[in-house]
């Protein structure tokens, strides 16, 4: 008998490569022959491209070609599209604005990519794109994001710069419950920008073959399939049959390398123009300049309450960052994945948010780890806590008044969703206990006898995961299904190779997938290879985004187990001579009941394969399935993170001291990458609220575009955290798990935020708390004393 | 600004003279020849095919590149190959191989100390060199010592386990 591995922390299949230097990265492939390219960016925001002189880069020794925006727009390529299309509240379509793979008449951002040289080496062709002389008849700027109503007109389609008003919510209830309660807290905040930033900058290598017309794409993606549809249906690069797009290993995305940006579009042009083989590897400024960036909302947001501490109303009123053009999701992050998460953990009877969102000349904004849920968490978990000081309640018995209880469910909130299952307080009480809450003041007592300043603050948060039901998703604009596919095919000898449409770029899938198929087999996680990443291998999928890769991926790959079990049942009654309902299958063995008789696997896999006494009638030989899996709803990850923070009142520092954490991600499959996931979520939570900070000056320059300007979470910034789970199974999937991914990103923030409030007493402080910041609001503080 | 200063200045490969150098690389002697002004981590990665030192920064802050020079850790992307003479570098795929790891790639795997993988190779090659600087080492000086390397992915937390774990089977 195997040993069965659910729920173990099994040492993932994927890392002897990583620790030895054998991944294999797109940087790392080359092709024979292949040359390299280099873009030219816009060096100004918002511009009339004049003319450009490429002669000199042309004539330069070892360039191959110079290849412009022009050019594109007379091959005629297709804009690139945003995948969904929202309505304002008067019914208007959202506007969108062509996307062009690489400007041609105009420029809307600093890094916009205009030009690409083509050389032998990168050196030469870095060398020769310096020389491309681009002249500009310079426009005035709109960068930011609260002015960019008023600010100069970027697209001639967008008038006022709005691309959509959207709302959501019954409006004239939650006025009318605002106008009459006993009590109403306002907040306005600025969510603040962040850029990505995975460690492996983007990358490409485009090949062509002329003689076949096949056009191959490595690229860094998250999500290959999605990318070749939209290269193929709407850029129109090449026919969808003639595209291959391979994503090797990938370091690491965050949402980032979810889009089709221009650089990687416009390779995969020039290699099938050029007939050549062509690599563009990204420089870290690069990725400052032109990956997708993160949030960036300003908000206004007022929570009404009775005299008894109940929420009856809350309104929310954004302006959301679009940048200068919509990325593949952008009009989805702030709209479907943020104002339909602002029930939160609570039963909040109207609710009505309205976002407006609005073009800019800064980088496209698109979804960034947690994308709208983390935006969400904060309005909520920052208003709740600031009703609490104001009520002069303590912060967690507010949040207890008002949580949706285990009786509730499945819960319809006021915003769309409805939640299937959850144990929100079991989660707060189990966070508190480890977080050491009920003694916190006497650490607050023990740190002012050293002259230290210290705060607590809790953070509950919930997530809408496992995006998106089909017909759902469709409804709303969605221009794709949601849906996951998955193969299993068990080999002759009854290994099993198991191919899903996720993608795997640090999540450990090749460990996770592989002890689910596993364990539905009762073979060795060993026995399991998982594959993905590559549209050559599997048909469709739809990647790895928004924590869905197990809850629908590997639902899809459950369902494709399932089907090759029932196979096996048909086989095995044949060999056995008796009926499939007299068969029992456990611990990788198909026995007839009350009897000694039985097959394994590996036999039915090798009859399937060799089928001289089959059942050829009734049955295929072969033992290979494939499934579909359309999720029914979303799953509902929630939980609660407790942040410690210890303030030094002379250098206005903040170190967090403690964090805990305690979610609720239903069934874990192997509970030491959850908990990496967590680990790793949090830090860019932390990063968001103490250290990230993106910042354009009023020309649409980006002044944070490297590591000494934009302060990335090093090991000494962060502590080590405390992580726990509760455990409701999420009830419509066959795995039960509802998404970890993305989780820690979301909680965190308000949490630090709320800490950091409370140890210095005062209102609120904008995010990153710089110990710059920190150190003004004492001052401030002291001012009043 | 203009648009010829967004990328990095460079000098021009035409117009700059090649270098040949003699080093060991992962205890193998061998003799190069290239522009003057390529970087060691070009060298490993274009001309040596070692890919496992990882380029993640162009501002020499990540650590991705991070490689033994004479035993001691260096950002790779930091070092002109001429500088490199006589040197002795050795590369992530210098250090243990899949069947004879070395502790610390064991630990980081055995701790759950990557993720994507990426910075995982300079990590390792930075932590080994701690290991060997530090006589004790705690949480807070294997943190302070990892300083100079950027992990988007796991937020540190196992990366200083694996450091702490392989530290003690080192000094064994
Ligand atoms: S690549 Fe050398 S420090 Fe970033
Ligand atoms: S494991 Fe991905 S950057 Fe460290």
């Amino acid at each position: 008998m195997v040993e069965q591995t659910i729920g173990k922390s099994v040492q993932r299949k994927e890392d002897l490569r990583f620790i030895t230097g054998k991944g294999r990265y797109t940087d790392d492939i080359n092709l024979p022959g292949q040359a390299y390219a280099v873009f030219v960016r816009s060096a100004v925001a918002h511009a009339k491209i004049k003319s450009i002189d490429s002669s000199e880069a042309e004539s330069f020794p070892g360039v191959r070609a110079v290849l412009t925006g022009g050019q594109v727009a007379d091959d005629g390529l297709g804009s690139l599209p945003c995948g969904w299309m929202l309505h304002s509240k008067d019914g208007s379509e959202m506007k969108q604005p062509p996307h062009p793979v690489m400007a041609a008449d105009k420029v809307r951002y600093v890094g916009e990519p205009l030009a690409m040289v083509i050389a032998e080496t990168r050196k030469i062709a870095k060398d020769a794109a310096e020389l491309v002389a681009v002249d500009y008849e310079e426009l005035p700027a709109t960068a930011m994001v609260n002015q960019a109503q008023e600010g100069a007109q970027i697209h001639a389609e967008a008038p006022h710069n709005i691309c959509y008003e959207w709302e959501l919510g019954d409006q004239e209830a939650t006025e009318a419950a605002i106008a009459s309660a006993a009590h109403v807290t306002r907040y306005s905040l600025v969510n603040n920008r962040l850029i990505p930033n995975a460690m492996e900058p983007r990358a490409a290598l485009a090949d062509y073959n002329p003689g076949s017309d096949e056009l191959t794409l490595y690229t860094t993606s998250q999500n290959p399939h999605l990318a070749r549809l939209i290269l193929t249906a709407f850029v129109q690069l090449a026919p969808e049959h003639k595209l291959r797009i391979i994503a090797p290993d990938v370091g690491g995305g965050f949402g980032s390398k979810i889009f089709v940006y221009s650089e990687e579009t416009a390779l995969a042009w020039a290699a099938k123009k050029l007939g050549m083989a062509i690599k563009w590897t990204a420089e870290r400024s690069e990725s400052f300049l032109a990956d997708a960036h993160g949030r960036d909302h300003v908000t206004e947001a007022e929570l009404a309450l009775d005299g008894t501490g109940h929420f009856l109303a809350l309104r929310v009123k954004t302006t959301a960052n679009m940048g200068a053009y919509l990325s593949t999701f952008a009009s989805a992050v702030p709209t479907y994945l943020y104002g339909t998460l602002l029930a939160g953990q609570y039963k909040t009877p109207n609710i009505y948010v309205e976002v407006d969102a609005v073009f800019t000349n800064t980088a496209p904004v698109d979804a960034y780890r947690g994308a709208g849920r983390p935006e969400a968490t904060y309005v909520l978990e920052r208003i709740v806590n600031l009703a609490a000081v104001e009520l002069n309640i303590d912060p967690v018995e507010l949040r207890r008044r008002n949580l949706i209880q285990p009786g509730d469910f499945p819960y319809q909130t006021p915003v769309a969703l409805e939640y299937d299952t959850g144990d929100y307080e079991a989660s707060l009480n189990k966070a508190l206990e480890r977080a050491g809450y009920a003694d916190f003041s006497s650490r607050q007592e023990e740190a002012r006898s050293r002259g230290k300043l210290r705060g607590i603050g809790v953070s509950c948060y919930i997530e809408a995961c496992g995006l998106a039901p089909s017909r759902m998703a469709g409804s709303l604009g969605a221009g794709v299904g949601l849906w996951e596919s998955g193969e299993v095919r068990v080999n002759p000898t009854g290994s099993v190779t198991v191919l899903t449409g996720t993608h795997s770029h640090g999540q450990g899938h090749e460990t996770t997938f592989a002890q689910l198929v596993a364990s539905k087999f009762g073979i060795s996680v060993d026995d399991v290879e998982v594959v993905h990443g590559d549209t050559g291998k599997l048909d469709f999928g739809l990647g790895t985004y928004g924590s869905r890769s197990l809850a629908v991926g590997g639902s899809a790959l459950s369902k494709a187990a399932d089907k090759v079990i029932e196979k096996g049942y048909k086989i095995a009654a044949h060999l056995l001579e008796t009926e499939r309902d007299k068969i029992d299958f456990d611990d990788g063995e198909f026995r007839v009941r009350d009897s000694n008789q039985s097959k394994t696997f590996q036999e039915i896999a090798f009859a399937a394969y060799v089928p001289h006494d089959y059942p050829s009638e009734e049955l295929e030989p072969g033992l290979s399935e494939k499934a579909f899996y359309d999720p029914v709803n979303f799953t509902y990850p929630a939980g609660t993170h407790i942040c410690e923070v210890e303030i030094d009142p002379e250098t206005g520092k903040v170190e967090v001291v403690r964090f805990t954490v305690v979610d609720d991600f239903g069934t874990i499959i192997n509970p030491m990458i959850v908990e990496g996931q967590v680990h790793g979520g949090v830090a860019q939570g932390l990063g968001q609220a103490l250290l990230e900070n993106c910042v354009y000056d009023e020309a649409g320059q980006l002044q944070t575009g490297s590591y000494m300007d934009y302060a990335m979470p090093r090991a000494d910034d962060l502590p080590a955290f405390s992580v726990d789970t509760t455990v409701t199974p999420c009830t419509h999937n066959p795995v039960g798990a509802k998404g970890c991914g993305e989780a820690g990103t979301i909680g965190s923030p308000p949490a630090v935020i709320n800490a950091i409030t409370q140890a210095l007493g005062i209102r609120d402080i904008s995010m990153p708390a710089t110990p710059e910041k920190v150190w003004r609001a004492l001052g401030a503080g002291r001012a009043h004393v | 600004m203009s648009a010829k200063s967004m990328s990095t200045e460079s000098m021009s490969a035409k117009g700059s003279s090649s270098v040949t150098v003699n080093l060991k690389v992962n205890n193998k002697a061998v003799t190069e020849t290239c522009a003057a002004n390529t970087t060691l981590d070009e060298l490993l990665r274009e001309q040596l095919g070692l890919s496992g030192t990882h380029i993640g920064c162009d501002t020499s802050q990540c650590g991705s590149c991070t490689v033994h020079f004479d035993g001691r850790a260096v950002k790779a992307c930091t070092l002109l190959v001429a500088q490199c003479e006589g040197a002795e570098i050795t590369t992530i795929e210098g250090l243990g191989t899949a069947d004879n790891l070395h502790p610390m790639q064991a630990a980081f795997r055995e701790c759950h100390g990557l993720q994507c993988g990426f910075c995982t190779p300079g990590m390792i090659m930075a932590a080994v060199d701690l290991v060997h600087q530090e006589e004790t080492l705690d949480e807070q000086k294997i943190r302070k010592g990892l300083e100079g390397n950027i992990c988007r992915c796991t937020g540190y937390h196992n990366i200083v386990r694996a450091v702490a774990t392989a530290a003690k089977k080192m000094r064994n």
